[in-house]
């Protein structure tokens, strides 16, 4: 023990490093922040260090070479020992590492810690969140196989909308005029080089900010956030109602730091690494790419803009959220910092949630992408033919053999970029259901030069059918009128 | 004359001294020397982008003999980049479709949807291309039936030479890139 002293005290003499670490663990914090809320900027530290060890460890088997990398992850996954899990770890470790700079940055802002004068420790943690983004798209693309192929395609394709920069950004990007071995290199610089570097230089102002402003107090009703008297109030807190960080409030962090590394673990080993999936040969079209899952809520978004959006939306949209997050401690700068006292921020954050959350959970369906194999795959169930005419019988066939499946569902199979049309008679009237058929219209293609005449008839008298038992399929009311009840067809429930 | 104790200030903020002096002209020299190095690492940095202007990527590539696609018909082929990396693997064979309209008369489409560069699949009984991303459809001549995007298929210029049909490739083609004004112009209809 005398001999580790020893050693301590001739590294200290040279390093004087002992003094300035003990002063950062023991400055006092306020006593009502040792508390659950207060875990979560440790936990994500604590997760980033974990990509970074998880991370080197994978580079010493992964090939980042566009012909290789595929197979150097299958390697990975079956033939280096262990290897799959700790490709587990890296890839569950990403998901946590959004999940909890997210939460992080929820309750930063439901506390008021933004507010003065932590305003640069927010900004630099909107960059930190940017940073944590960039991190998981990149490492998507490491994860070099279809879906990383064709979602660079659609960075591609957003990127090249820039007005005049556009093409010249897109060949930046992929480091050449197609998706290929530069695309993945670069990739790779960014993922392991540029921007982890950032993310260490950022995360060590960040921590250095909450120790030299020390850390937000538990926000309380009623107590007011003024520039000129906030500093003098919260040493004067510190000083009164105050304990060292270390060990009064560090036991929290360091209990939820070993329980994410564990369920981060728990992840890796039950439910293993993500992919790869299929090879990256663009030659395989059978695909149908699907970001990974913080990125689906913007999937879902992409499909259900207006296509006139679009475009506006997403050249605009992310630099107004940054610009909003950067002023945001500016605007509101003073003030309330208790949640309680600020019903629009409860609500804003509600909001967001939601929203992301629904388009997350839209985009785990997809209804907006068409089934491309139902019309083979998933026939029409036999009540729906049972007891039909000839004409009504070839009209199933024609709605099977045209694909309208693809999109249609029928008895609760099928795509649902359409509506359903269990009951489309009691919709539309024959006369609507063929101008709908020949002309589509909404999202529908017009199938007036695909369908003979023969084969309109015949679908639209299947159409005809679709209807409950029960209910009577919409009338022209005008047939009556001109043609009496011999201009409507007569009436044939469906069994 | 008297003799003047000659007394040397040290160096305020308003006098510049010798060593100040050298320090900033240390500092220019520095930015020089940067600005100097900034011109190689630029066009280093840069040199995907320099190179494709002008056309600088596209060439022809042959994608197989006319008689490899029936008249009337929409056939999926595929080509190699004309500019291949050692390390590039399977990422430079591309697939397109092909339809041949009559005779020597063909449209080739890009695989790539225009809404956001997804493969597109061709169903020829319905006649159309169905994209499995977002659900963009496009009609047999490749303009736009419905979904998001907001215009028909990208086309690669072609040319029939020799009983081969051959294609000016080399670009992922996008939304904004120089090679997606070409299947603008109305195609001709079949």
């Amino acid at each position: 023990m005398r001999l580790a002293a020893k050693i301590g005290e001739w590294l200290d003499h040279r390093l004087q490093l002992a003094a300035p670490i003990r002063e950062a663990a023991e400055h006092r914090v306020p006593r009502n922040t040792a508390s659950w809320f207060y875990v979560f900027g440790s936990a994500a530290l604590t997760v980033f260090l974990i990509q970074l060890v998880t991370g080197i460890l994978l580079a010493l088997i992964y090939v980042p070479s566009a012909g290789e990398a595929w197979s150097s992850l299958q390697n990975l996954n079956h033939d280096v020992a262990l290897g799959w899990f700790i490709r587990g770890m890296h890839g569950w470790g990403s998901n946590f590492m959004v999940a909890i700079v997210l939460i992080h940055m929820v309750q930063v802002f439901l506390f008021g810690a933004y507010k003065f004068p932590r305003e640069l420790t927010w900004i630099i943690g909107v960059f930190l969140l940017l940073m944590t983004l960039g991190m998981a798209f990149t490492g998507q693309i490491m994860r070099f196989d279809q879906d990383a192929y064709w979602g660079l395609g659609i960075g591609a394709s957003i990127a090249s909308r820039v007005p005049v920069i556009g093409p010249a950004a897109v060949k930046l990007m992929l480091g050449g005029p197609i998706i290929a071995g530069a695309t993945l290199s670069r990739f790779f610089a960014l993922h392991v080089f540029v921007i982890p570097g950032l993310l260490v230089a950022f995360v060590g102002l960040h921590l250095l900010m909450v120790l030299k402003l020390g850390i937000t107090e538990w926000p309380m009703p009623g107590r007011i956030v003024r520039r000129t008297t906030y500093e003098r109030e919260y040493h004067t807190l510190t000083r009164q109602d105050g304990e060292p960080f270390v060990p009064y409030a560090v036991w929290k962090d360091m209990f939820f730091a070993g329980f994410i590394i564990l369920a981060i673990a728990a992840c890796a080993f039950y439910f293993g690494p993500f992919g790869p999936t299929g090879q990256p040969d663009p030659t395989i079209i059978q695909t149908a790419p699907k970001p990974d899952y913080f990125f689906l809520w913007l999937y879902a978004l992409l499909s259900l803009l207006p296509p006139s959006m679009e475009t506006p939306f997403l050249l605009i949209g992310p630099p107004l959220a940054i610009v909003a997050l950067v002023l945001l401690p500016f605007l509101s700068g003073e003030g309330e910092k208790s949640w309680k006292r600020r019903p629009i921020a409860v609500l804003t954050v509600l909001l967001i949630a939601v929203t992301l959350g629904t388009f997350t959970r839209m985009a785990q369906f997809a209804p907006w992408s068409p089934h491309m194999n139902a019309w083979s795959g998933d026939p029409v169930p036999d009540r729906f033919v049972r007891g039909t005419t000839a004409l009504e019988r070839q009209g199933a066939l024609v709605f099977q053999v045209k694909q309208c499946r693809n999109c249609h569902a029928l008895g609760a199979t099928g795509g649902q970029r359409g509506p359903a049309l269990d009951s489309v008679a009691v919709r539309l009237t024959q006369d609507q259901l063929i101008r709908q058929v020949i002309q589509g219209g909404g999202n529908m293609p017009a199938y007036g030069k695909n369908l003979s005449p023969a084969e309109t008839t015949a679908l639209v008298a299947f159409l005809e059918t679709l209807h409950p038992a029960r209910q009577a399929p919409a009338r022209d009311a005008s047939r009556d009128t001109v043609l009496g009840e011999s201009g409507q067809k007569p009436l044939r429930a469906q069994p | 004359m008297s003799t003047k104790l000659v007394t040397i200030s040290p160096a305020t903020d308003a006098a510049l001294s010798r060593r100040g002096f050298l320090a900033k002209v240390g500092i220019l020299f520095n930015g020089l020397a940067a600005m100097l190095l900034a011109v190689p690492i630029g066009r280093y940095l840069f040199s995907s982008v320099s190179r494709g202007t002008g056309n600088g990527y596209l060439s022809w590539v042959p994608l197989g003999s006319v008689s490899d696609f029936p008249e009337g018909e929409t056939r999926l082929a595929s080509f190699r980049n004309p500019n291949v990396m050692p390390t590039d693997g399977k990422t430079v064979d591309t697939a397109c479709w092909v339809r041949r309209v009559t005779g020597d008369q063909f449209q080739v489409f890009a695989i790539n949807c225009a809404h956001l560069g997804c493969p597109v699949r061709w169903f020829p009984q319905s006649g159309l291309f169905m994209c499995p991303c977002h659900g963009g459809a496009y009609y047999r001549d490749g303009s736009r039936a419905s979904g998001p995007p907001e215009r028909g298929l990208f086309e690669y210029a072609y040319k029939v030479e020799n009983g081969l049909v051959t294609i000016q490739a080399g670009e992922l083609p996008t939304p904004g890139g120089p090679t997606a004004a070409l299947g603008l112009e109305k195609p001709p209809c079949a």
